[in-house]
């Protein structure tokens, strides 16, 4: 059992005063901070196992290889994955999106061919498949949501076609903080063989993932966002889907054998890493989980997280000049993530007001647009709690955010 | 001293009065506040300033010779240093403009809020303003040869 002031030992940055005033961090959703334990990881790297990978035979080419190649059996441990080289890594989330969109858009997608994404979706789960409709000549289509940020399941059934491709949808929402119906939208999509790659740059973080519970055909998610060093990501894909695939960049290491008559390419995972790897930082992805594993494990941690949840969500419901976004049927459905408008105050003049109480939180329109249309705003204020978060910080914030509406008002 | 000067000596030195942060967003605040109305019919895409988080509309009219900024933004700090700028800069000549290097940013301690990042929308502001005075410059020029 971790107390959150025991667990903040281990982020040094938590420390840091900014204008005088003790750092208040709520961007976690944005990148969370980083723990001793990555950074020493990362360090360790650097002194002792730096080398390039897979390619000489030397000590510190294997000891270098060892450390990254044990980092995949981890991540493959952390997704429940069912083999070592279903794990390719990317530099993160986008990256991973990117990879499918080119490469199962080049083996399975065509004219007159669809994909589905949902309103809810971050840009970088709709960007690269209007990329690939654009080249296809395919269409996109949009799973939408209702007014309080559900997604609307019942209509997915007419949305699929016999040309439906493939359906990307976020596990947990970078605005809703709503834990998505996956598993459900998983058997739905397989009931017409249509295969789902889950955006989990979100739902990593807050939830326990099962990729073989869940079923989905890809799972991607970003290490920056769950501790570990920026730079590292995780596309998971079934074996026989990423076996189907072509390369998405060539390269060193993605080949089996080079002639200028054709090349041939290295088996998984390597036909999907080109080029030299993020050698001292993939490592950083060890600690990382360790450390978020038993976040997620910890009950004391978890009663926490669930009060400041509890005590958030009933402030922004109850406040006179507040509207809240993402207020799923099921409070259990929601992660400590809250995005919301308040009446006659800008959400940038907010967070230049919040920024000098000491208080880092996002506003704008969060990489979401489309959602922001749908919600009828240029964009919202969101408040994104980690479990090193405390009850004192939430408060803070409510009585800063009060403080600051006044000044405005 | 020229009148330019006058006018951003005083801004610095109201300013100066205020050592802490939310005081100075306070006063920018006030200045937002007493902004002269925009009228809705000028919220423009052409007057819509890019690179901000929140929206700003500036106009730019020429007569006797100088430039007379009106402005306008939906959030209240934006309007604020939007409406301090149109005090230092409307009624002056395009070429004193355009001749000027907006230092007195710096003095005021709004530096931090030059960085150019997507969250604010100051240097778009007096790159705007800038813009629109060397455009003016540049027009007076070609009239100027053109009446030859």
């Amino acid at each position: 059992m971790m107390k959150p002031l025991q667990l903040r030992e281990q982020f040094p940055i938590l420390d840091t005063k900014v204008y005088g005033k003790p750092l208040v961090y709520l961007d976690n959703a944005a990148t969370s901070q980083r723990p001793k334990s990555v950074t020493e990881a990362f360090v360790k790297s650097c002194n002792s196992a730096n080398s390039n990978l897979h390619r000489a035979v030397h000590k510190l080419a294997i000891d270098a290889t060892d450390a990254y190649e044990n980092t995949r059996r981890r991540v493959q441990e952390f997704l429940g994955a069912a083999h070592p080289e279903e794990i390719v890594f990317t530099s993160g989330a986008t990256a991973a999106i990117n990879l499918v969109a080119y490469s199962f858009g080049e083996a399975f997608v065509g004219e007159g061919d669809e994909i589905i994404v949902t309103e809810a979706e971050h840009h970088s789960n709709i960007v690269p498949w209007q990329l690939l409709c654009e080249r296809k000549k395919a269409t996109l289509k949009v799973l939408d949501v209702d007014d309080n940020g559900e997604l609307q399941i019942g209509h997915l059934k007419e949305l699929i076609t016999h040309n439906t491709r493939l359906m990307a949808v976020t596990h947990i929402s970078n605005v809703l903080g709503i834990e998505n119906p996956v598993r459900e939208i998983v058997e739905i999509c397989h009931q017409s063989g249509v295969p789902v790659l889950v955006d989990g740059a979100q739902g990593a973080v807050h939830r326990r993932v099962n990729v073989r519970d869940l079923d989905c055909d890809f799972y991607v998610f970003s290490g920056h966002k769950l501790f570990a060093a920026s730079g590292t990501g995780v596309l998971y894909g079934k074996r026989l889907l990423l076996d189907a695939m072509p390369p998405f960049m060539g390269g060193g290491e993605m080949i089996e054998t080079v002639k200028f008559s054709g090349s041939t390419w290295a088996k998984l995972p390597g036909k999907f890493e080109a080029g030299t790897q993020n050698i001292n930082a993939t490592p950083t992805l060890v600690p990382a989980l360790d450390l978020l594993e038993e976040c997620l494990g910890d009950a004391e941690l978890a009663e926490n997280q669930e009060s400041i949840k509890k005590y958030i969500y009933g402030f922004l419901e109850n406040h006179p000049r507040i509207t809240q976004y993402g207020r799923p049927a099921d409070i259990e459905r929601k992660v400590p993530l809250f995005s919301f408008k308040v009446e006659g105050a800008h959400h940038e003049d907010l967070a230049l007001i919040l920024d000098k109480m000491g208080i880092a939180l996002r506003s704008g329109q969060m990489c979401a647009e489309p959602l922001m249309d749908r919600i009828g705003v240029t964009g919202l204020l969101r408040a994104s709690f980690a479990p090193y978060n405390t009850m004192e910080e939430a408060e803070y914030f409510t009585k800063c955010l009060d403080k600051a509406i006044e000044m405005l008002i | 001293m020229t009148k330019l000067e006058e006018r951003k000596n005083k801004v610095v030195e109201d300013f100066s009065l205020y050592d802490e942060w939310l005081d100075r967003y306070e006063y920018l605040i006030e200045l937002g506040k007493a902004l002269e109305p925009f009228p809705e019919e000028k919220k423009t895409e052409d007057r819509l300033i890019k690179g901000c988080q929140s929206r700003v509309w500036l106009d730019a009219d020429v007569r006797d010779g100088r430039l007379w900024f009106t402005a306008d933004s939906d959030a209240i700090i934006t309007k604020g240093i939007i409406s301090l700028l149109i005090s230092v800069y409307s009624g002056l000549t395009p070429e004193e403009i355009a001749g000027d290097d907006f230092a007195f940013i710096g003095e005021i301690g709004l530096r931090e809020n030059l960085s150019p990042t997507r969250a604010n929308g100051l240097v778009s502001m007096i790159e705007t303003i800038k813009e629109i005075s060397a455009e003016a410059v540049s027009r007076k020029l070609g009239s100027r040869l053109r009446s030859k």
